[in-house]
């Protein structure tokens, strides 16, 4: 695989998406728990508009990368650029300010609340008033509130949850949590989007329904995605480029072609002794 | 029947986004309101005032603030007496050291004193959460009562320890009759009441909500847990320091640092489980429950003895309280997290479909 | 000098029993992720118990035998212990499997309110005693090193004594044994002990049980110094700085955290209390905590505290 041809200039993909400029760029990341070796000097990069995957059996670290992307985790060594510029040590909500959204493996919607509140909370970055105007409910709180549950209900007619947007999150199905999860991290109209197994226990049809909206994400508002998934069909479908880590170590970068014919991603997968 | 909502369509989202979406609930509450007003002046007598409608209307604004920290943002609190004497004791000073300090004001200050003792304290919440919080909170608790016993300034150098307002006065009305104070009372726990509903369907309630139920997330999607936690520390202590100014000036009249000691936090933060968690009515529900069982207790706990051929003693009343609190606590934990305001929404949905069971 | 050292040794014991009151907070927490409020009500009720039963004994005997009654009142207060224990579990704690510390805490809080009641009603609330024999002249110690000597209680001494073997046993109970193993993965996570085989009901029980005749011990020692009444609750208060000090999960901890708090407090009673007004002990070894608390969450000797994502 040749790493000078992938950071050169914009390319376009097999799939016919456009892909734009690196957007950000992991250079040599290391991340340990104590004696506990989660990440070992992986370097990749993520190009603006593309859908990025990353595979891995089973504790390879990948759910551990996506958290040192939107600075849950600070990796001991390495070097994060995020558009051209190093990254300093950072909190999550940090992360966010800079246009990076995630969803999580284990469902992390806050399950006390309404769906659209839940969507709302995704707003809450680009809402201004302070907390007396909230506190009165006057003049700007009450048309900002409103100006934001326009965006928000475009969301839920986008994912299709029009019917349970008064729900409690906690009552709902399992596939629909985690359409709730995708419109909550929609609703900050994120610049790249972190997907965490979004497709985790779903039955055939709730994995088209999702694959549908990734594509549409993709396309519609041209965010970036960066992908982790088990399904090994659904990533060679829908990703560009793909990395694929194995217990902490990057063992294979490239399109899903490259990836499929390479001989260390195949005995992770399948056991060295194949 | 008569508690339906068909017919009523929203057009726009500021409708859907009312504090009552439903017309009936806004018109049971604003004729809450009305008899509030009106008819309880007219209905209640001086007992009725003194004993139970002025302490709870008081401690009901207090386990209001109690409950924006506790049930929607989700960091527990022992120390909720230590802000009401917080708030109590600053507006008295506020009062005594500066001339012509109109009360109201006073008690919107001893409030922000409150407020900023508040961020102080909950600023372990940062670290640290669930019981470790509270025993930050617990420090709270006793460094106040400690300081207002100890510390002559914050009393004025009373010889006794207690300190008295001596005249309540509101733009030249003065307030010295039960029923005054309790209107005075309700004024105040009407317009928070409010205040209180719109934070908590703001953003900033939905902020506290996300830290509560679950806090990585919230912080990924931008929240910033300093934010939300302080804010909600400042607002809760806020109310609670208000309601701990009513407390003393309105209801004690004079009060020492036993009246806000450990115990009042515990009974603040039982009103909040007994009474619902993470809802604005349930505050008041479980303010009600509590300033009424032990009335009830002592008017019916004898009268029950004297049937089976018992004497009760005071001591046993007591007990009895404690016993009955106890367990309707772990009741409530196990049972219904959502308090008596779960039981009233229930009421609510099954109306809605009365007469027919389904 | 010879004051200082009368002034530390007096903290010391003090704090002896502070950390037999955290001791029990930190055996049910290490077991059940249960903060239990109620350990200051279970001092209560144990030394209420265990001090009726005695002087009803000891007036069912004529007042013959202190030693029985003593040993009567011991092994009633003990079987109240495992009621109550029992109780917890059956009616409380089956019903709040794998809910949240903050849940459990305040659930506590409802257990201790009606232990108190409880307890009251039925042993009542008056003060008082527990006689089981300590010597209560002191002696007079390290009369070679400073003028006058120092003066101790040989009550404390007993009493320190008692507390270091019921912390050893403990220690070995915990560490080594079966049942202390259970324990301890009970504690790490209740759904993936329960999946292995662990029955949690009955471990439950038998911590419970535990940390109640620990709190009988506490009991009878704070009785028999002084008195047993309705006070003894706020015990539990004074006793929960001790256990964030030294740490939720760790036994060693809770007993140096109650030393260092009960020597901080009388230390600072004495040498800095007149400057400010004296009454600063409960405050002080919060102040001590909460210091703790910022710099080091987990505690003098606890296990540090990650969260994952």
């Amino acid at each position: 695989m040749d790493m000078t041809d992938m950071n050169s200039a914009a390319t376009t993909t097999p799939s016919g998406r456009r892909q734009g400029e690196v957007i950000l760029d992991l250079q040599n990341i290391s991340l340990r728990f104590g004696g506990v070796k989660a990440l070992t000097d992986i370097s990749f990069n993520i190009r603006e508009h593309e859908v990025r995957a990353i595979i891995g059996p089973n504790g390879a670290g990948k759910s551990s990368m996506l958290n040192v992307i939107n600075g849950v985790y600070h990796p001991q060594e390495g070097r994060i650029m995020f558009r051209g510029q190093q990254r300093q040590k950072m909190e999550p909500h940090m992360a966010a300010q800079q246009g990076i959204a995630r969803t999580f493996q284990n469902i992390a919607l806050f399950k006390g609340m309404s769906v659209l509140d839940n969507i709302m909370t995704g707003r809450n970055l680009k809402m201004k008033c302070n907390l007396f105007q909230q506190a009165l409910w006057l003049g700007p709180a009450l048309r900002e509130e409103i100006v934001h549950r326009e965006k928000v209900e475009e969301i839920v007619d986008f994912l299709e949850i029009q019917h349970i947007r008064k729900t409690p999150v906690g009552a709902l199905p399992y596939g629909l949590q985690k359409r709730v999860d995708l419109g909550r991290a929609l609703a900050m109209e994120p610049q790249i989007l972190l997907l965490d197994e979004p497709m985790a226990g779903m039955n055939v049809e709730e994995k088209q329904d999702m694959c549908r909206f990734i594509l549409d994400i993709s396309d519609q508002f041209g965010t970036t995605i960066v992908l982790i998934e088990h399904d090994m069909g659904v990533v060679m479908d829908i990703s560009d480029r793909v990395v694929v880590l194995d217990y902490g170590k990057k063992i294979g970068d490239g399109t899903p072609d490259e990836v499929r014919n390479n001989q260390d991603v195949i005995n992770a997968y399948l056991g060295s002794g194949h | 029947m008569f508690y339906r909502e068909n017919g009523q369509f929203k057009t726009s989202y500021a409708a859907d986004q009312q504090i009552f979406t439903i017309a009936q609930d806004k018109w049971f509450v604003w004729g809450l309101i009305a008899f509030a007003a009106l008819a309880v002046p007219m209905l209640a007598d001086e007992y009725m005032f003194r004993a139970i409608l002025i302490p709870f209307l008081v401690l009901s604004l207090a386990a209001l603030g109690v409950n924006l920290l506790v049930g929607y943002c989700g960091q527990i609190t022992l120390g909720a007496g230590a802000f009401m004497a917080i708030g109590a004791y600053a507006a008295y000073n506020f009062m005594v050291r500066i001339d012509g300090m109109p009360l109201v004001l006073a008690m919107l200050l001893g409030g922000v004193s409150a407020a900023a003792f508040g961020i102080l304290f909950g600023i372990p919440s940062l670290r640290v959460r669930g019981l470790y919080l509270a025993v930050a909170t617990l420090a709270a608790q006793f460094l106040c009562d400690w300081a207002f016993l100890r510390i002559g300034w914050f009393t004025n150098h009373s010889s006794s320890g207690s300190v008295s307002v001596a005249k309540l006065e509101m733009l030249g009305w003065v307030i010295d009759s039960p029923t005054e104070k309790y209107l005075f009372c309700l004024a105040f726990v009407i317009a928070f009441a409010f205040i209180a509903k719109n934070l908590t369907r703001a953003a900033i309630g939905r902020q506290w909500m996300a830290i509560r139920d679950m806090d990585v997330a919230a912080e990924v999607i931008g929240i910033r847990p300093m934010f939300a936690k302080l804010s909600a520390f400042a607002v809760s202590s806020f109310f609670v320091g208000v309601a701990g100014a009513l407390w003393g000036f309105v209801h004690l009249g004079s009060w020492e640092p036993a009246a806000f000691s450990v115990d009042r936090s515990f009974q603040l933060l039982f009103m909040v489980i007994i009474g619902g968690m993470g809802s604005i009515m349930g505050s008041f529900f479980g303010a009600a429950f509590i300033v009424i069982l032990p009335i009830f207790l002592n008017q019916f706990l004898p009268l029950l003895g004297s049937l089976v051929g018992v004497t009760v003693s005071t001591a046993g009343i007591s007990h009895a309280e404690l016993i009955i609190f106890g367990s309707l606590i772990i009741f409530f934990l196990i049972v219904e997290p959502h308090g008596l305001a779960r039981l009233w929404s229930i009421a609510k949905q099954k109306l809605r479909l009365w007469p027919f069971p389904h | 000098m010879a004051f200082f050292i009368e002034t530390m040794l007096g903290g010391l014991m003090t704090g002896m029993l502070y950390s037999l009151v955290a001791l029990g907070f930190v055996l049910i927490f290490k077991a059940s992720g249960v903060f239990n409020f109620a350990q200051g009500a279970m001092v209560l009720v144990a030394a209420l118990a265990m001090a009726r039963f005695s002087e009803w004994s000891n007036a069912a005997l004529g007042g013959d035998s202190l030693f029985l009654a003593n040993v009567i009142g011991i092994v009633g207060a003990g079987a109240v212990m495992f009621v109550v224990a029992w109780a917890v579990e059956r009616f409380v704690l089956r019903k709040l499997v794998n809910q949240e510390g903050a849940t459990l805490l305040m659930v506590t809080l409802g257990i201790a309110y009606v232990l108190e009641g409880l307890g009251q009603t039925f042993f009542g609330s008056e003060i008082y005693s527990i006689d089981v024999g300590m010597p209560k002249d002191p002696v007079i110690m390290f009369e070679g090193l400073f003028e006058g000597g120092v003066l101790i209680n040989k009550e404390d001494f007993i009493a320190a004594a008692l507390a270091a073997v019921l912390v050893a046993g403990l220690t070995v109970f915990f560490q080594k044994t079966a049942i202390g193993r259970a324990l301890r993965a009970v504690a790490d996570d209740h759904q993936a002990a329960q999946s292995v085989g662990i029955p949690l009901n009955k471990t439950w029980v038998i911590v419970w049980c535990v940390a109640g005749l620990v709190a009988l011990v506490a009991g009878i020692i704070w009785g028999s110094k002084m008195g047993v009444q309705f006070s003894l609750v706020t015990v539990a208060l004074r006793a929960l700085p001790v256990v964030i000090l030294g740490g939720l999960t760790s036994v060693p901890g809770a007993i140096v955290g109650g030393l260092i708090i009960g020597v901080g407090e009388k230390l600072s009673e004495v040498y800095l209390g007149p400057y400010v007004g004296g009454g600063i002990e409960i405050w002080f070894a919060y102040v001590m905590a909460l210091i703790v608390l910022l710099f080091r969450p987990q505690g003098l000797f606890g296990e540090k505290i990650i969260n994952r994502v």
